[in-house]
């Protein structure tokens, strides 16, 4: 624990730094944000061992909620992202409440089926603008600082990465958090030791889905825009991608997953191109279409070769080398 | 007698028979999953993908090969029960012992990558596919006119479906089948090969979705993203119904297609999402399902 602490202060410096150094600051907010999405959902499943299919439900609907806010009544940028994440808690409080009287799969197809209706309902709604989404969401400002700086705003990004980050540290070091893991690991027997576990699994749920709801208001600001892309049932896999491919119940596991499934996303083509230029082969161009094979494939790897994802199988050496 | 709550009684019936069509789908394919998760304790995410693969094999039998519907109901679902061996042999086989959570995980990834292929070569727009001359037209019963296709849909899967229910809850075969499931160990001791029968169970479970598959051609265009919007409404027939008993899951998937053409009428916006708000209903008085059995 203590020697973390040096490691992650330098990893934030140099974050901090990165955009002087030349990199795309919205690339780089588009990352954290994930990242903070995959951390939260992570909670719930690594931590805690629930596997929701219907995370997107909270990204979507805090990047709405936030979006409403600013655009159409006005609020300044603050009450915005706060209301985001308020709305998400409190559908992580309902659908929390509805999905963890089943365990297993069943919690699974229950999230996922609530989220699918909360889909509908954004698509439907007079507010969202249907398939087009909310668009020309005013960033506003915080604190004097003008938001609609791009390098003032990473900032700020920053700032709520870091903490929800530190907040989800807090937790899994905590009882609390020793609980949650109890219960992931052993369900009857934290029962039998006195612990109301449904209250737990809801009270990870409801932080999990508020977090989440953190990271969707936070992206409605960076790109302006609240989309129905972010609610979809394909959002709530790419998060568990994420989780899993960087590993699972590690904190910084969805961070490295959400780096790589970003990278992914925007860069598949790119690199596509410049291999069908070493190698001559012109098939490599349509690596961009194809980004969902990709995945595909990545997903298909992790579970049957890869369960413990990067930093898993990274602490799993170094503990090894230790011992 | 020709309205009903100011619903001309032609428009309720016809859209009785849309929802009784949708139904047979839902129904078709969650006793298929139903199936797959009895013997492999696995929700086999990809069944949505497997009734795309199926109407695109019977697309391309006709599109390639000249091959007709009829050929194609047969050969379709074979194709994909085929495939089916190969996903099981090569993947699911080796995830019994995890945590059940790896296998929605592992299909999910295969449902991304079948999609994935199918719409990089066919794109996202929808093929068209004729009705069989056979079941072209339709009766005019005098209070509603019955396509014939759709009726035929209809008949095919109850027909299908309550086969399916015989042989597991009838015969030897079925029996066999349940016992494996409550316990294979025993079940091997009796000289039964285990592992070839979940291997053929899940072949029969996949089978059944590309016979919906092929089913659903003449009605809907033949699209690679046609299964994954039905599959997450086939998963909430599945919580609904609660996946304990084949008859169970027969009869909930036709009666919430039923209840989802109502809705239609009476009240269109909601008519994709009733059966999610059913099945919060359903979870907050039943937490197992209709049909389920609290374990």
């Amino acid at each position: 624990m203590k020697r973390e602490i040096p490691v992650f202060i330098a990893l934030l410096l140099i974050v901090a730094l990165l955009p002087a150094l030349g990199a795309y600051p919205i690339f780089i907010m588009k990352v954290m944000c994930y990242a903070l999405f995959a951390c939260a959902f992570n909670l719930l499943l690594g931590y805690t061992g629930l596997l929701s299919f219907g995370h997107a439900a909270f990204l979507g609907a805090a990047a709405y909620a936030t979006g409403q806010s600013l655009a159409v009544w006005g609020w300044p940028t603050l009450a915005g992202l706060l209301f985001g994440t308020a709305s998400a808690a409190a559908l992580g409080l309902v659908m929390g409440a509805l999905s963890i009287r089943r365990s297993g799969i069943y919690f699974a197809m229950i999230t996922l089926a609530l989220a699918q209706m909360l889909f509908f309902f954004f698509l439907q709604a007079p507010f969202t603008g249907g398939e087009d989404g909310l668009q020309g969401i005013p960033r506003g400002s915080i604190l004097g600082l003008d938001l609609s700086d791009d390098l003032n705003l990473y900032y700020l990004v920053l700032a709520i990465f870091t903490f929800g980050f530190l907040l989800i540290w807090r937790c899994v070091h905590s009882p609390f958090g020793q609980v949650l893991k109890a219960i992931r690991e052993n369900e009857p027997r934290a029962i039998s030791l006195g612990y109301d576990v449904d209250r737990f699994k809801l009270l990870a749920f409801v932080l999990s889905a508020a977090l989440s709801g953190l990271a969707g208001a936070t992206k409605s600001l960076v790109f302006v825009s609240a989309t129905l892309t972010d609610a979809t049932w394909q959002m709530s896999g790419l998060v568990i991608l994420m989780t899993l491919i960087g590993g699972l119940g590690t904190l910084a596991g969805p961070v490295v997953g959400a780096i790589i499934v970003v990278l992914l996303e925007n860069k598949v083509g790119e690199w596509g191109a410049m291999l069908a230029q070493w190698t001559g082969w012109n098939g490599f161009r349509t690596l961009g279409e194809s980004v969902t094979i990709v995945i595909g494939l990545i997903f298909i790897v992790c579970v049957m070769a890869f369960r413990r994802g990067i930093v898993g199988e990274l602490a799993f050496r170094l503990r090894r080398h230790d011992a | 007698m020709t309205d009903f709550f100011g619903i001309p009684l032609q428009a309720l019936l016809g859209q009785l028979l849309l929802g009784l069509v949708n139904g047979s789908f839902y129904a078709v394919l969650s006793l298929g999953l139903a199936i797959i998760f009895g013997l492999l304790n696995i929700i086999n995410f990809a069944h949505g993908a497997l009734y795309m693969l199926g109407a695109f094999l019977a697309w391309m039998g006709l599109q390639y090969l000249g091959l007709n519907y009829w050929t194609m109901l047969l050969l379709a679902p074979l194709g994909v029960a085929l495939f089916g061996i190969v996903l099981e042999r090569l993947f699911l086989r080796h995830l019994y012992r995890l945590d059940h959570l790896y296998g929605l995980l592992l299909t999910f990834g295969l449902t991304l990558l079948l999609e994935g292929v199918f719409r990089s070569i066919y794109g996202v727009s929808g093929q068209p596919y004729p009705t069989p001359a056979a079941l072209q037209g339709g009766y005019n019963l005098g209070f509603m006119f019955l396509p014939i296709y759709r009726a035929w849909v209809v008949v095919a899967s109850i027909i299908v479906c309550l086969a399916t229910w015989f042989i597991i809850e009838k015969t030897r075969l079925g029996a066999l089948l349940r016992a494996a499931t409550e316990n294979p160990k025993l079940v091997e001791a009796f000289g039964v090969n285990v592992p070839l029968m979940i291997t053929l169970t899940y072949a029969f479970g996949v089978g059944l979705a590309g016979f919906a598959g092929v089913l659903a051609t003449p009605i809907l265009q033949v699209s690679p993203l046609m299964g994954s919007n039905l599959i997450i409404v086939v998963f909430a027939v599945v919580v609904i119904g609660g996946m304990g008993s084949i008859l169970g899951s027969i009869l909930t998937g036709l009666g919430l297609g039923v209840i989802e053409g109502f809705t239609k009428v009476f009240w269109p916006e909601a008519s994709n999402t009733v059966v999610f708000i059913i099945m919060v209903i359903v979870l907050l008085l039943r937490p197992a399902g209709l049909f389920g059995k609290v374990k």
